[in-house]
Order: structure tokens, then C-alpha cells, then sequence
């Protein structure tokens, strides 16, 4: 398969391990889907993922700005706990998700919902967990000019630290700003979909420590259909606000490895509402450079042409 | 002087404000600076082709020298913006059309050996025919070295970058005109300069009008128009200008003239790569940039049903 045909860079694509030149017989493709909705913001994912992958301290800054002094994913944060604290008319009604309550118990004799229909001070906690999606065209694989970036046998994406050597081409490349680089070392790293674990046939990290399987962790085939039936059962339930993040195999970067069900616009997470993997482009960009470069050439050649002076 | 924004400011949610792409992590003024040093090196050896065909041995020797050491600065300014320079090598490790930094270091590498042979050759005058023969090789490789830039920063998830794909390249090429053209003006006779000065003022035209395209392209282009970036930019323009001007007036009278034109068209060039680079950055960092144009393309999927992808919507 050329490396330029229109499927592999963009698109639909069913066996992203092949296209990538596993033989047929690979594993089947692994993922994360993350039910936000039943995000209790525990951060023991956070803190299973740094302990497993020995991952170094990014820091102890407060931001001021919410419960989240984490702040972001980046190379040194694998796993981000979000939280968005929604008040007033922006905050959707709450529904009973089986979440615990934040009232004290017995708030509500006659059994109502922990809720906020009353309107006024109307609180809604969102919280998610982010983690690197492992796309299907995966933006940072595309442009690491090393090979340091590679697509495992499982479909995730993962970066050989023995060969990366600090570009930043990755940082740029990734539409949700996932990678990063690690300053005092130089060199790129991100979320590994835990390559270790998964040779052995484990669970991940963070999909073991989460203690109300928010973050479920398996065949993305047999997580899509999982996240549709939660779909379908919120939406049943009322709950219209419910989406699924990265679910699309259509979509800008062909589908996530790591998609989510989400309870408002990506944005209000920090995620890009419709991302799109630069390189679908990268036919227009070269042929762009080409016409560029003749011009070029072209005002060299011309430029002796004509009096000579 | 500031240029205000012609629309008013859109309406988004975000989480906190905070921006969602990743700040570019190259370095200044290492990467804008090989953006410039490329440019100069690339078309400085089609300018030295061209004077060594036509017999204009100063401007041979100048343009030689500027493509050499384009080169070899602008490896060094790559190479220290790594975060493990050490590695560099592995940059040939693979060749991958979808990595431009891969592409480019296929092309800086063989620029960057013919344009030393040819000015080695040049100056010591040691095997002259093969110095003239590394001097097509790098001419060959010149111009593609002045412009695969372009598809190095357009091919990112920045909006204002990737937004200009198609405009870049152009940029680029004319940008690398002036700045090869105008170190000619400033170190060759005027009598064997003037086709140093037509290619500064074919490229200032190019850049004129590629830049002037970019920067009408509304949201995604603002940090084009406003902030240190916009007056970068701005700056860039108005020295091309300036610089044109005094070329067709009086650049073939005047030694003078011609050497501050020279000097201002490489000062043009520096600007711009400059402007390009921090517009960049300012693009990754406010998540208007992102948000908005994502919405906008949502909407318009939305209501032109499954009217999905055409090559002219924007990416992120």
C-alpha cells in the first residue's frame, strides 16, 4: 500500500495494525473507553499510572483555578483528571447517575433526586479523565522523523525513548496537545496504553485502579459497542447531554483508540470539538512546496535573463 | 499602529481558559532562525549558477559562500534545537514523505555537502570542475531547501500555520529571494549584481501577495494581523516595500543604495520568518483558535448534511 494512498494518512481505516505492516494475524486492536459519567474525580488513575510507569513529578503548582492542580496532560501526565464546576443557567439539570450525594443524608425526605431543579445556585460537576487518544492517524506518528513513534501490534501508539531525539515535531502535530516534552530530559513521551502490561495480557494501570470502571479498558471493537448501549441507556434515562467523544471511525483522525462519553462539549473539558489529523493534508502541502520550489527556481533562471548590466 | 480586528470577539467555552494544542516546543531563535538561513542558502545557490554560467565571478563567489554558510549555520541552529542533539543522526534513521523534517533533513543533508564542496572549490581552487558540479547539486537541491520549511510548520495542528498551507510555500520561496538576492546587493559590484536585484524584487512581489493572502483569511490568521507577530509582519512588509522601491529607482546607480536596499531585504526576510514563527505560537496558546473554527466546521457539517470533507476546509 502506498504510503500516500488517501486511506492510510485519513479515514476510515478497519485494521490500523496491517496498514501499519502486522501481518493478519495480529492481536486484535486494544483501547480505552472513558464513561465520564460515572468520573468520581479520584485521580487514582493519575496516580496508578505515574506509580506503574515511573513517571517524575510535573510539579506542585496550585492553580487557584479549581480542585485540578494537574492541570493538563502532558509528558509527565499520562492520565489528566478534569474537573468543570458548571453553575447557573449554563449547568444542564442534574439527573441520578447513581453518583454519590453531596448533600447530607436525608436533604431530601420525599426521595427527589440530588439535584438542582430549583435553579438557584444550581451546582453540576463534570469530571473526566483524559488520557492520550491513539489515534488511528495519529498526527504525532506521522511527522516523527526519527521512528522514535511506532504503532504496536495492538494499534496504540506508542514512543521508543532509546531513539527519540527531542525534534518537538510530535508536540506540534498532535491536534488535543497530549505529547509533550520532558524539558530536563529533552525527549518526547506520552501515555503508552501501557505496552508493558498488555504484552502480559494485563489491564492498564489506570483501568485497574479505577474503582467505578469509568475507565474501561479491552477491544475497541467490543468497547464501541459497550459506549453505544451506555448511550443509548443515558438517553433513555433523559440524560440528552450525553455523547460519545472519538467513537466515530469517520472522523477527523479516523476514530480514538481512547474515546470517551462525555456530558457537555468537548471544549468545557479542554478537548478540540472536531480535531483533525494535520497530515490529511500533506498531499496539498507538498504539492504546494513543488509548485513553490519551480517558482523559485523559475525567478533564479529568469533573473539572468535580459540586459546584461 | 495596531490593527484592530474587523469582527468581534467570539463567544466559546473552554476549560478555564486554558489552551488546548501544546505550545510548540522549538526553540528561539533557532528554528525561526534556520526558517531564514535556509531560505538564503537555497536560493544563493541558484543565484551561483547562474552567475558562474553568465560569468560573473564576484557574484559566483558571494552567493557560493552565502550557501555554505546558510547551510552550515542553519544545520548547527537545527541541531541545537533538539533536546537530544547528540542524536541528530537519527533524523536519517528513516524516510517518511508524511515527516517534512524527514523529507528535509534528505534535502539539507546533500544541500549542505554540495554547497561546501562548491565553496571549498571556489575559494581554494582545488578540482574546479568537480566545485562546479557540486554548484548544480546544490542548485538542484536549493530551492526545494528554501521551501520544504513551509511544509514543516503547515503540516501541524497550529491553526495559523496549517491554516496557510497552500500560502506558505510562497512565502517562503520569496522570502529566500530577497534574502539571497539582498546579501548580493550588499557585498557584489553593482555591475555584476543586477540578477542579485531582480530576484529580490521577483521575491518581495511573491511574498507580497501569498502574505497578503494569509493574513485576509479572518479568525484563523489574526495572529498574523495583531500582537508582536502582527507588527513582525507588518515590519517584514513595509521593508520589502521600502527596499523595492529604492532597487527600481536607483539600485543599479548606487552602490550605496544598493547595499542598504540589500541590507533591508534581509532584514525583510529575518522579519518574516520571525512573524511566521511567533504567530504560531500565539495560535496554539489561546484556544479561540482551536474552538471556534472547529465549531464553525461542525455547524456547516451539520447543515450540509453528509457534504463532508472538501480539500478547503480547515484542520486542527
Amino acid at each position: 500500500m502506498s504510503i500516500f494512498s488517501e486511506r492510510s494518512l485519513w479515514g476510515r481505516l478497519d485494521d490500523v495494525q496491517h496498514d501499519a505492516g502486522y501481518d493478519e494475524d495480529h492481536p486484535p486492536r486494544m483501547g480505552f473507553f472513558t464513561d465520564t459519567s460515572v468520573c468520581i474525580g479520584c485521580k487514582a488513575c493519575e496516580v496508578a499510572c505515574k506509580e506503574w510507569n515511573d513517571v517524575p513529578d510535573d510539579g506542585y503548582l496550585l492553580t487557584g483555578m479549581s480542585y485540578d492542580n494537574t492541570q493538563a496532560l502532558g509528558a509527565s501526565t499520562w492520565r489528566h483528571v478534569a474537573f468543570v464546576e458548571k453553575s447557573g443557567a449554563g449547568a444542564a439539570p442534574a439527573v441520578d447517575l447513581g453518583m454519590p450525594s453531596f448533600d447530607l443524608p436525608g436533604a431530601h425526605p420525599h426521595g427527589e433526586d440530588q439535584a438542582t431543579e430549583s435553579g438557584d445556585g444550581a451546582l453540576r460537576w463534570l469530571m473526566s479523565s483524559d488520557v492520550c487518544k491513539h489515534c488511528t492517524h495519529a498526527g504525532c506518528l506521522d511527522v516523527c522523523p526519527t521512528g522514535a513513534l511506532f504503532r504496536t501490534e495492538f494499534g496504540t501508539v506508542v514512543v521508543q525513548p532509546d531513539v527519540c531525539n527531542g525534534c518537538g515535531y510530535c508536540v506540534s502535530a498532535c491536534p488535543y496537545g497530549v505529547i509533550d516534552l520532558r524539558k530536563d530530559d529533552g525527549r518526547a513521551f506520552k501515555c503508552t496504553l501501557c505496552y508493558d502490561r498488555l504484552k502480559e495480557g494485563q489491564t492498564p494501570a489506570c483501568a485497574q485502579a479505577c474503582p467505578t470502571e469509568s475507565i474501561q479498558f479491552g477491544e475497541l471493537s467490543e468497547l464501541r459497542e459497550r459506549a453505544d448501549r451506555r448511550l443509548e441507556e443515558l438517553h433513555e434515562k433523559g440524560v440528552d447531554v450525553a455523547r460519545l467523544y472519538g467513537r466515530d471511525p469517520e472522523d477527523g483522525v479516523g476514530g480514538d483508540g481512547a474515546f470517551f462519553l462525555l456530558l457537555d462539549e468537548p471544549e468545557v473539558y479542554g478537548l478540540p470539538p472536531d480535531p483533525v489529523v494535520p497530515t490529511r493534508d500533506i498531499g496539498s502541502v507538498w504539492k504546494h512546496v513543488g509548485i513553490a520550489a519551480a517558482t523559485l527556481f523559475g525567478v533564479g533562471v529568469a533573473s539572468f535573463v535580459g540586459r546584461r548590466k | 499602529m495596531r490593527e484592530q480586528s474587523m469582527v468581534p470577539e467570539p463567544e466559546f467555552e473552554s476549560y478555564y481558559g486554558r489552551q488546548i494544542l501544546k505550545t510548540p516546543t522549538w526553540k528561539t531563535p533557532d528554528v525561526p532562525l534556520y526558517l531564514f538561513l535556509g531560505g538564503l542558502a537555497g536560493a544563493s545557490a541558484v543565484l551561483a549558477e547562474g552567475a558562474a554560467l553568465s560569468g560573473r565571478p564576484q557574484l559566483e563567489r558571494v552567493a557560493r559562500l552565502a550557501a555554505a554558510g546558510g547551510a552550515t549555520a542553519g544545520t548547527v541552529a537545527l541541531v541545537h534545537d533538539l533536546g537530544r542533539p547528540e542524536r541528530f543522526l537519527n533524523m536519517l534513521r528513516v524516510f517518511k514523505p508524511t515527516s517534512p523534517l524527514s523529507v528535509g533533513s534528505f534535502i539539507l543533508a546533500p544541500f549542505a555537502s554540495f554547497a561546501g564542496a562548491a565553496a571549498a572549490s571556489q575559494v581554494t581552487g582545488v578540482l574546479p570542475r568537480l566545485g562546479r558540479l557540486a554548484g548544480v547539486g546544490a542548485a538542484a537541491f536549493g530551492p526545494p531547501l528554501a521551501t520544504y520549511t513551509a511544509a514543516l510548520v503547515a503540516n501541524t495542528a497550529i491553526p495559523a500555520w496549517h491554516e496557510a498551507h497552500r500560502e506558505l510555500p510562497f512565502v517562503f520561496a520569496g522570502s529566500g529571494a530577497q534574502a539571497a538576492g539582498g546579501l548580493a546587493m550588499m557585498l557584489v559590484p553593482l555591475d555584476q549584481a543586477a540578477p542579485a536585484r531582480r530576484m529580490a524584487l521577483v521575491g518581495a512581489a511573491l511574498e507580497l501577495v501569498a502574505s497578503e493572502r494569509i493574513t485576509k483569511k479572518g479568525l484563523v490568521a489574526e495572529p498574523y494581523r495583531i500582537g508582536r507577530p502582527g507588527r513582525l509582519m507588518r515590519f517584514a512588509r513595509n521593508a520589502s516595500v521600502v527596499a523595492s522601491g529604492a532597487t527600481a529607482l536607483a539600485g543599479g546607480r548606487s552602490r550605496v543604495l544598493s547595499a542598504v536596499a540589500g541590507a533591508t531585504y534581509l532584514a525583510s526576510s529575518v522579519t518574516t520568518r520571525f512573524g511566521v514563527f511567533e504567530a504560531g505560537l500565539a495560535s496554539a496558546k489561546d484556544p479561540k483558535y482551536v474552538v471556534v473554527p472547529q465549531k464553525e466546521r461542525l455547524a456547516r457539517k451539520e447543515t450540509g448534511g453528509a457534504a463532508a470533507h472538501t480539500e478547503g476546509q480547515p484542520a486542527g
